[in-house]
C-alpha cells in the first residue's frame, strides 16, 4: 500500500488515519470512563457523609472563599475554551494559532493552581487542615456541627482530598499539553493527523467537567444568608 | 470526527451559557431554598457537563461507540452510587438478634 509511506503520523498497524483517530478516541474514552469510576469513589463517599454530618459540612464550607472557587471555575472554563479553539486551529492546519491556544491553556491551567496554592495556604493559616493543629480560629465548629471538630475535620479530608487529586489530574494535564506543543512545534501535525491534540483536549475537558461539579459540592454546602 | 469544523462563534456562545450558568450556581448561594438550593447546583452542575461534553468534546459529532462508551462510563458510577445508597438505607431493617450484643447496632458510618 504505497499510501502508507506517504500518510503523515499513520502507524502501520492501521488502514487510514480514520481507523487510527477513532482507536485513539475509543482509548481516551475508556480511559475516562475509568476517571469517572476513580473520581465516583470520592464523590459517593463524600455524598454519605455529607448526609450524616450535614451541618459539620456547611460549617466547613463556609469557611471556604467563594471568591477564589468562583473565579477557579471561571478560569477551568476558559481554559476549556481555549483547549477547543486549540484543536479547531489543528484542524484548520493553523500550527501557530495552535501553539499560542495551547499556551494560554496552560497559562490558565497554572494560574488555577496559583489559587489553589492560595487556598491552601489560607486553610493553613486559618487551622483548618487535618491533622495539623485543627482548630478554626474564631469559630466554635465544636459547638454548631453534632459529634464536635472531628465531623468537620471529616469535611476538609475531603476537601483536600478531592481538590488535591483533582489538582494532580491538572499538572499532568499541563505537562501533557507541554508534550503536544512542542510536538506542534515541530511540526508534527497536519489537516489529516492531530489526533493527539483531541486526545489531551478530551483529557483536559474532563477534569474540567469534575471541578464543575467540585465546585457546588465543596463551596456551596448550605449556603452563606 | 472527521471534516465538520465547529465555527469559532458555536464555542465562544457555549462559554458564555456556561459563565451564566456559574454566576446562577455562585448567586443562589446566597438565596435560601432550604434544600431545593442543593438539587438546583447540581443541575446546573449537569448542564454545564453536558455542554463540555457534546460541545467542546465533540460528543455531538462522535460515533455511536464512543457515545456508548460514555453512557457504561455513567452507568457503573449509577451502580456504585445506587448500591452504596441502598446499602445504608436499609441499615435499619433488618436488627440482630438480641443475642449478639449488648449495645444497639449502629446505623451510622
Amino acid at each position: 500500500m504505497a499510501e502508507h509511506s506517504q500518510q503523515a503520523g499513520l502507524a502501520h498497524q492501521f488502514e487510514n488515519l480514520e481507523q487510527q483517530r477513532e482507536t485513539a478516541f475509543l482509548g481516551i474514552w475508556i480511559f475516562l470512563a475509568t476517571e469517572i469510576m476513580f473520581f465516583g469513589g470520592l464523590f459517593a463517599s463524600y455524598t454519605i457523609y455529607r448526609y450524616f454530618y450535614y451541618s459539620a459540612f456547611a460549617e466547613g464550607s463556609r469557611i471556604l472563599s467563594v471568591f477564589w472557587g468562583a473565579l477557579n471555575t471561571g478560569v477551568l472554563l476558559t481554559s476549556s475554551l481555549t483547549m477547543a479553539l486549540s484543536v479547531r486551529a489543528a484542524q484548520l492546519g493553523k500550527r501557530r494559532r495552535l501553539m499560542i491556544f495551547l499556551v494560554l491553556t496552560m497559562l490558565l491551567g497554572t494560574t488555577f493552581l496559583g489559587i489553589k496554592g492560595i487556598e491552601y495556604h489560607d486553610k493553613f493559616v486559618e487551622h483548618v487542615v487535618p491533622g495539623i493543629d485543627f482548630a478554626p480560629a474564631g469559630r466554635v465548629l465544636a459547638e454548631v456541627a453534632p459529634g464536635g471538630l472531628g465531623h468537620a475535620q471529616l469535611y476538609f479530608i475531603f476537601y483536600f482530598a478531592m481538590t488535591g487529586v483533582h489538582a494532580i489530574h491538572m499538572i499532568i494535564g499541563i505537562g501533557v499539553l507541554l508534550v503536544i506543543l512542542f510536538q506542534a512545534k515541530r511540526g508534527k501535525f497536519t489537516t489529516q493527523y492531530f489526533a493527539p491534540v483531541e486526545v489531551a483536549g478530551l483529557y483536559w475537558h474532563f477534569v474540567d467537567i469534575v471541578w464543575i461539579f467540585l465546585f457546588p459540592l465543596l463551596y456551596l454546602v448550605g449556603g452563606r444568608y | 470526527m472527521s471534516s465538520h469544523i465547529v465555527p469559532f462563534k458555536t464555542y465562544f456562545k457555549v462559554f458564555l451559557a456556561l459563565l451564566v450558568l456559574l454566576a446562577l450556581t455562585t448567586g443562589m448561594a446566597y438565596v435560601d431554598l432550604g434544600g431545593f438550593n442543593t438539587v438546583i447546583a447540581l443541575v446546573i452542575a449537569f448542564v454545564k457537563m453536558l455542554l463540555v461534553m457534546l460541545f467542546f468534546m465533540h460528543l455531538r459529532q462522535s460515533s455511536a461507540l464512543m457515545r456508548t462508551v460514555v453512557v457504561a462510563g455513567f452507568f457503573w458510577l449509577a451502580i456504585l452510587i445506587g448500591l452504596t445508597y441502598s446499602d445504608y438505607s436499609t441499615r435499619t431493617w433488618i436488627q440482630p438478634p438480641q443475642s449478639w450484643s449488648s449495645s444497639a447496632p449502629a446505623t451510622h458510618p
